[in-house]
């Protein structure tokens, strides 16, 4: 009964489920670009810089893999609320705040994977490139461009990380309707109602976009590779 | 940059390179002069990978001294290095090309044809777009080479650049790095092979364990060699 209404809701082109789907998307998309903005350079920047601490920093970076969401969401909370030192900003409880947020918890993911990959490629390259007089700038964006195709994995585990995630979007973004709302927490809204169909068609097609989004790129990266591995 | 000063002659002084209790090069003399390509020869283990690496400033002596033109710390403007195994860059053949020639500092409207002539002078013409990765073991080694001369180079270090070649393909590397030294290339590469060593001719730096035992030219080091050791290398036996 509850599994026909869900997929009558997709059927029917619902438009409330669409809006949710349409901010999710555009929430976890726009972290996963952020994400990769600050992840990539960070991640190349330790694989290849020898500095004190930096041991540290790296152990830092792993365990913030595993940050709990919830805590990550009350510390951004706590630094955009009214009173907090961004609170004049008015980002509280808007699409922005969540993208922050999810940013936060997937640079760590994307930064690690990054600085993994690109030191075993620096391994590779290193005389090479120091043949071809390549500065440090240089050697940073050769390794980031010639590790793309294991560099998507590590997008796409931000990415994972980030349509999935729940606790900090609802605590930072207060899952408003028709705003604030994401599919993970309009699933654990309705679940709570118990508007079982709802909950179940949104959860069917957060699984399904995720499969979606892998496939692509795994398509991309098959086809990319032939052409230019 | 300033005017272009010369990095010849190479002069090694006293030269050692340790790796905790290992030498690897040990009071090692050499100068290496413009003319003739310098063979470095001996047998596996001996350190011709290590002195190359010296040679083009990739590691530092952790004793002696390495001048170029007899200057101290030269930037490898005007050396340019082929590696036994070289890392093919995941782009196409030209597009290594045009990286090679950017960071020689090739301005970009002048690269299509650099990249024209240097693809025709290692005979890669047809596989311009090909995904370098993707070329045969003699292929990936004529784009090193093209890469390598890209840098316009004074000297060309080469780390037994046909060691893992067949003959057509060691053939093709050959005609490539002779045509280089004619054009007024210092090349210096390393070899374990005698043939080889004959039909590139020059002189022949001959080292063992991390030590030179012979310098001179190529025809006297095989047909008459002045040690022992050397002899019995040319022989083709064991020299441990």
């Amino acid at each position: 009964m509850d599994e026909a209404s869900a997929w009558q809701l997709i059927a029917t082109g619902d438009p409330t489920l669409f809006a949710i789907v349409r901010l999710s998307l555009a929430v976890s998309l726009a972290a996963v670009v952020l994400g990769a903005v600050i992840g990539l350079p960070l991640g190349a920047a330790l694989a290849l810089l020898r500095f004190r601490g930096r041991a540290l920093l790296l152990v830092a970076l792993n365990a913030m893999m595993g940050l709990p969401p919830v805590v990550v969401g009350l510390a951004t909370y706590l630094l955009l609320s009214r009173t907090g030192p961004l609170g004049n900003l008015g980002l509280l409880f808007t699409p922005t705040a969540m993208v922050i947020v999810q940013t936060v918890l997937i640079v760590p993911i994307i930064g690690a994977l990054t600085r993994q990959t690109i030191e075993d490629l620096a391994q590779e390259y290193r005389d090479e490139l120091a043949a071809l007089a390549v500065g440090p700038i240089g050697r940073m964006t050769t390794l980031l461009w010639d590790a793309r195709f294991s560099l998507l994995t590590a997008l796409l585990a931000g990415f994972g990380r980030a349509a999935a995630e729940v606790g900090a979007v609802m605590i930072v973004g207060g899952n408003i309707e028709g705003f604030t709302r994401t599919m993970t927490t309009a699933v654990a809204l309705e679940t709570s109602k118990g508007d079982l169909p709802l909950a179940l068609g949104l959860g069917l097609i957060l699984i399904a976009i995720v499969v979606a989004i892998n496939a692509a790129a795994w398509a991309v990266r098959a086809v990319a590779e032939r052409q230019a591995a | 940059m300033r005017a272009p000063s010369t990095d010849l002659p190479l002069v090694l002084d006293r030269v050692s390179l340790t790796t905790g209790a290992t030498a690897i090069l040990d009071q090692l003399s050499v100068t290496i002069a413009a003319g003739q390509p310098t063979l470095i020869v001996g047998p596996n283990g001996s350190g011709k990978t290590s002195l190359l690496r010296v040679c083009m400033g990739l590691a530092r002596p952790t004793g002696g001294t390495v001048s170029w033109g007899g200057r101290f710390d030269v930037a490898p403007l005007r050396r340019a290095f082929v590696f036994q195994r070289p890392v093919m860059l995941r782009r196409s053949v030209a597009a290594n090309l045009d990286y090679a020639l950017a960071h020689a500092g090739v301005p970009r409207k002048q690269r299509p044809a650099r990249i024209a002539e240097l693809l025709a002078r290692v005979g890669l013409d047809d596989l311009a777009e090909r995904p370098a990765r993707r070329l045969s073991g003699g292929e990936q080694q004529r784009l090193a080479l093209a890469r390598a001369l890209a840098r316009t180079p004074e000297i060309l270090l080469l780390d037994e650049p046909t060691a893992s070649l067949d003959p057509a393909a060691t053939r093709a590397v050959e005609d490539i790095v002779l045509a280089a030294a004619r054009s007024g290339i210092k090349v210096v590469m390393a070899s374990h092979d005698l043939g080889q060593v004959r039909r590139l001719g020059g002189d022949v730096v001959f080292l063992v364990r991390g030590s030179l035992r012979e310098h001179g030219s190529a025809i006297d080091f095989l047909d008459h060699p002045a040690t022992e050791d050397a002899a019995r290398f040319v022989r083709g036996d064991l020299v441990i």
